[in-house]
């Protein structure tokens, strides 16, 4: 059960969270022009990483807002917590 | 007292005398006994029955490994409670227990059949056998393997007890309560820090408490009473919590830990007043000390489960601590020093023991101890058959081969009433492991130890891997020191005295002289798999310890392998010929000992068990005979029955009422959504599949939202109640998932659009009254307002007030009927509603409920998401084409309908349904076919919706058929158990297909 560091409330029980998985897809701007393999690229296809993952979470029982997490599924060792449009850490 | 009880010992009281009940016979123990330890002072050892082949078997052990002594205790009473361990019971006034696995008598068992058929159930039996033939498995097979499955009987009844949940936060927490605990609490509590100490035994000390050896001291004195002076002064401290008779079950990442506390399960039951039975505690501490000591290993021997084989530390702990022999003709078999200390016990006490040591010599202080005491030492030797039916009575050694790989010379009989193992020391590294801790593997004893990397949390004594006094002292200390960044303590100075122990010599299988085959080494006690077992699933192909766990169930009892599970891995690394660190162990996965589910749910039982929603209006509809339904967590009126009338009855009658009349509904479960915002028009476009833009103020639409997938999400009506201001309303049960997906898009994909949600779904509660008379009723609530179709037209809102209070009249339908809802703050939703049944009187308004709902949309055939819907369907394949914007550059799920499989001709798509025998109603859910002969049969659908309307006198279907739309008139095959069903694909709209009822 992690103790998750919410940007905006401080350290909260895991309880409180929910993951919206893998963070940084960007919805195309223009989803139109692109082709079926294209769009099912966007749609579907996650990387879902042994180690080091970025990863977006909400604060779903509390302030309800979306943040991004850096987390390696190995071990579940949180690295880094930024808000929404905060440049990813390295 | 009884001959066994041979000692007075400040631990139990032998003044106050309790007594108990065991398989239906009465006998007495003393307070401080367990269950285990009262029965031993009777001379009682056979206490059950082994799992597979019924062997007798007897206490093992004195705390939570034991794999024998498990019981039923309290039977015949809802407080009933099957395998629980008679070493971990402590013993009250009344307590009941009884053996378990055994019919008619743990004496006499039938099921000792399988011992005699044991060589033809080995390991797999029940996988091999049970195959074949296949149509047994139904009738013979499961129902038999069903009656000897299973252990003890669960309680048929409700628990009568309460469980509680506790949330707690320390600095530092600290399990278990032997000589280590007790060291690192002290130092942690001394330095400021809240500390918490769990300890699943009632008393503080562990093995410390009952040592009393001239070899091993503390500061001079005997250990015990160097750990009896420390506890006293460990309770004065302010700043630490000692929480005894509670056991950690599990160590969850960012430790986060839950323990079980006992609060009333070691009273009488007539002095345990349904308080609070257990408490779960759910700890989240900044540092975790791991102080779980370590178990005593078995050794693997032919026939080594006999009743009066025993660990021996624990038959130590017996004597010294319960005051309890185990026997009076003792033998300890050992390949170390450890079990010298429980022979030094006995000697000193006047009890005759022997030794058999697999091992050449040791020179040891307390080996000499004993040699000077007289014990009789058989020094390379191993034992090779043990006799003796419902309890040991003598054994045959023999002498070990130079390489230990053999027997050699004569066998030689020893007559003896208890036999005391010590195969070494397992670490409990459970604890560590759950926490995602690593082990590494030590050769010179053969043991896993906790291999640390995680900064906050430490393993101290001897579930490290410490077995010395010395080690256990001096290491804790320094180990504590560092982690806790404490200077300097009160035991950096301690003199530890101890014996300074030599190598052990570890043989996992003993050798004999018969052939494996046909020796009966157990491994596992509780599961009764053997030495034999193990070897078999290798020679099968089994390689992995996980695969060879399952197959021959090695570990799997409700002692979770505690005493087997070094064993089995041993001899598994020594027939395949590898090192044993190279195996790696088992996962060990929490809860280290059982947990009742009582403990788990908490207080979360009954009504609490989620949370129930009622609408304002909820205490009419139960004052009006209203059965209810779940529609997520509301109870909404399914239907209103008149006098006796069944459901059928009573949706024929509210259906009608509200086509020929009027009929109120309360709508108030319908999600609605706030929203606001100068983007809020935008907002809209980009997640309904129709255009907003356009819509007045004033007005409503209906919206049809999509996941990105392209599939039906959820829908409703939407209102604009001004330039920026929008009210939306979503499905019942889908209302907090849409918002929490718009507030998704709005925070992480559009950012820049300047719009607030928020959910009012509670603000406000929904009075819908529809049919032709309903716009008399409205006029008589609101004599003021003018309900013309010019000013009132459909598909508008207006605002409203009924005695000065403020609310919004929307006219919109979903029964197709002319229909307005009122929305009105909650509080006056009842007060609204009687207002609405009041002004309907004359034209006999009648409420109706979800079921009638259903049946009057179905008529129109609107659709329900969720029923008609299953997220595998598209607006096209809804026929809703109408409601997709061809204009609107983007949409959420826009791009996904035209990808290649949702484009497809043959998609399943919604139809109507009517059966050729009009008063034939179809089952929702069932299948559909077009050619009935053609085997296999192709199911090409289902029903999603079916009624018989009152108004149509016919029954009516929605379905979804594979390319259904261009089968309007064919002829399908709904096949049923009994007959077939044979229809016709119609429209999907049954009623009014001109929609004049609306304007009507």
């Amino acid at each position: 059960m992690f103790l998750i560091n919410c940007p905006y409330c401080g350290e909260r029980d895991q309880s409180e969270f929910s993951c919206g998985g893998e963070a940084h897809i960007i919805r195309p701007k223009q989803p139109t022009e692109l082709s079926d393999d294209e769009w099912a690229e966007y749609l579907f296809m996650r990387k879902n990483i042994k180690g080091v993952q970025f990863e977006r979470w909400n604060h779903a029982h509390g302030c309800r807002k979306w943040f991004n997490m850096v987390r390696d599924t190995t071990n579940d060792k949180i690295h880094a917590i930024y808000k929404m449009g905060e440049k990813p850490p390295e | 007292m009884t001959k066994f009880r041979v000692n007075k010992t400040k631990h139990v009281d032998q003044t106050k005398t309790i007594s108990f009940n065991f398989d239906g016979k009465s006998y007495h123990g003393f307070e401080g006994d367990t269950l285990a330890s009262a029965l031993l002072a009777n001379g009682v050892h056979l206490v059950g029955r082994s799992f597979k082949y019924h062997r007798p078997r007897g206490i093992i052990s004195c705390g939570s490994e034991e794999p024998n002594a498990i019981c039923q205790i309290n039977e015949d009473t809802d407080l009933t409670e099957p395998n629980v361990r008679a070493t971990e019971i402590e013993l009250y006034e009344g307590l009941k227990a009884s053996s378990q696995n055994c019919w008619p008598s743990v004496n006499f068992d039938i099921g000792g059949i399988n011992n005699f058929i044991s060589p033809f159930i080995p390991a797999g039996f029940y996988y091999k056998t049970f195959m074949w033939p296949k149509s047994f498995w139904k009738k013979v097979y499961e129902p038999l393997i069903r009656i000897s499955a299973g252990l003890g009987k669960s309680p048929t009844k409700p628990d009568p007890e309460l469980y509680d949940h506790k949330h707690v936060h320390y600095d530092v927490l600290i399990i278990g309560g032997g000589i280590s605990g007790i060291i690192a609490s002290k130092i942690a509590a001394k330095n400021n820090l809240k500390t918490l100490l769990i300890e699943d035994k009632n008393i503080l000390g562990g093995s410390t408490i009952f040592q009393k050896n001239e070899n091993y001291k503390i500061n001079n004195k005997y250990s015990s009473e160097w750990i009896d002076e420390e506890i006293y002064e460990l309770k004065k401290l302010d700043n630490l919590t000692i929480k005894t008779r509670t056991s950690l079950a599990a160590y969850h990442s960012y430790n986060y830990l839950l323990a079980k506390e006992n609060i009333s399960d070691h009273l009488p039951l007539n002095k345990r007043n349904c308080g609070i039975r257990q408490r779960l505690w759910k700890i989240r501490a900044d540092k975790v000390i791991v102080a779980t000591g370590a178990i005593e290993r078995p050794l693997v021997f032919n026939n080594n489960d006999r009743p009066g084989i025993m660990l021996s530390n624990s038959v130590k702990k017996y004597l010294d601590f319960y005051g309890v022999s185990c026997g009076f003709n003792n033998v300890i078999f050992t390949n170390n020093d450890s079990a010298y200390e429980t022979a030094v016990s006995f000697k000193e006490k006047g009890i005759p023991v022997e030794i058999i040591d697999i091992r050449k010599k040791s020179n040891s202080k307390i080996v000499k101890n004993a040699e000077k005491l007289g014990v009789k030492i058989y020094w390379n030797s191993t034992i090779v058959n043990t006799f003796g039916h419902r309890k040991i009575n003598s054994i045959e050694i023999m002498n070990l081969s130079e390489d230990g790989s053999n027997v050699v010379g004569d066998k030689n009989r020893i007559k003896c009433d208890c036999l005391a193992l010590s195969g070494g020391w397992t670490p409990m590294v459970h604890m560590h492991t759950q926490s995602g801790g690593k082990l590494d593997f030590r050769e010179i004893d053969q043991t896993f130890i906790p291999n640390e990397i995680d900064e906050n949390h430490i393993n101290v004594g001897s579930c490290n891997g410490d077995f010395e006094l010395e080690d256990i002292i001096k290491n804790t200390n320094n180990k504590a020191k560092n982690f806790l960044k404490v200077s300097e303590t009160e035991f950096d100075n301690i003199s530890v005295l101890n014996s300074k122990e030599l190598d052990k010599r570890n043989i996992w299988l003993l050798p004999n002289l018969i052939s494996e085959g046909k020796c009966k080494s157990f491994i596992d006690f509780q599961n009764d798999s053997t030495a034999k077992d193990i070897k078999l699933a290798l020679r099968e192909g089994f390689k992995s310890i996980e695969h060879v766990k399952r197959y021959t169930t090695t570990g799997m009892a409700t002692d979770q392998g505690k005493l087997s599970n070094m064993h089995a891995l041993g001899i598994i690394a020594d027939t395949a010929g590898v090192k044993m660190g190279t195996l790696g162990t088992t996962t060990f996965r929490p809860p280290f000992t059982p947990l009742t589910f009582g403990s788990i749910v908490g207080r979360s039982v009954g009504k609490f068990f989620d949370i129930t929603r009622k609408t304002s209006i909820h205490e009419w509809h139960s004052q009006n005979n209203a059965k209810f339904e779940n529609v997520g967590q509301w109870k909404r009126p399914w239907y209103y029955p008149i006098n006796e009338e069944g459901l059928h009855d009573a949706v024929q009658r509210e259906s009608k009422a509200a086509r020929d009349s009027a009929g109120i509904l309360d709508a108030s479960t319908l999600g609605k959504i706030d929203i606001q915002g100068t983007d809020a028009s935008e907002f809209l476009n980009r997640v309904y599949t129709n255009a907003w833009s356009k819509l007045g103020i004033g007005k409503c639409r209906y919206g049809l939202m999509l996941n990105e997938d392209g599939m039906v999400y959820d829908d409703g009506v939407t209102t604009r109640l001004g330039e920026n201001h929008y009210l939306m309303t979503t499905t019942t049960g889908g209302a907090a998932n849409v918002l929490s997906k718009l507030e998704d898009y709005l925070q992480t994909e559009w950012p820049e659009l300047d719009v607030y949600l928020t959910s009012v779904t509670d603000h406000y509660s929904t009075a819908s009254i529809c049919g032709p008379n309903s716009k008399k009723i409205l006029t008589k609530i609101f004599p003021d307002k003018d309900f013309s179709d010019e000013s009132f037209p459909h598909m508008s809102y207006q605002n409203a007030k009924i005695d000065m209070i403020n609310c919004r009249i929307m006219r919109i339908s979903f029964t197709g009927e002319l229909s307005y809802e009122i929305n009105i703050e909650s509080k006056y939703g009842k007060s609204l509603w009687e207002k609405c049944i009041e002004a309907g009187k004359e034209f006999k308004i009648t409420p109706y409920g979800t079921e009638t709902m259903h049946l009057l949309r179905a008529e129109k055939g609107f659709i329900i998401v969720g029923q008609d819907t299953d997220g595998t369907m598209t607006p096209i394949d809804l026929q809703m084409d109408w409601i997709v914007s061809k204009k609107k550059y983007d949409f959420i799920g826009k791009r996904s309908l035209y990808r290649s499989d949702t484009i497809k001709e043959d998609r399943k798509q919604l139809v109507g349904l009517l059966t050729d025998d009009p008063n034939e109603v179809l089952e929702e859910g069932a299948q559909i076919v077009s050619d009935i002969n053609k085997k296999p049969i192709e199911m090409i659908g289902h029903v999603t919706s079916s009624y018989f309307s009152p108004n149509l006198n016919k029954s009516i279907a929605l379905a979804v058929v594979k390319s259904g739309k261009k089968m309007n008139g064919k002829k399908l095959i709904v096949p049923m158990e009994n007959k077939n069903i044979n229809v016709t694909v119609s429209d999907t709209v049954f009623l009014d297909k001109e929609n004049k009822r609306i304007n009507a």
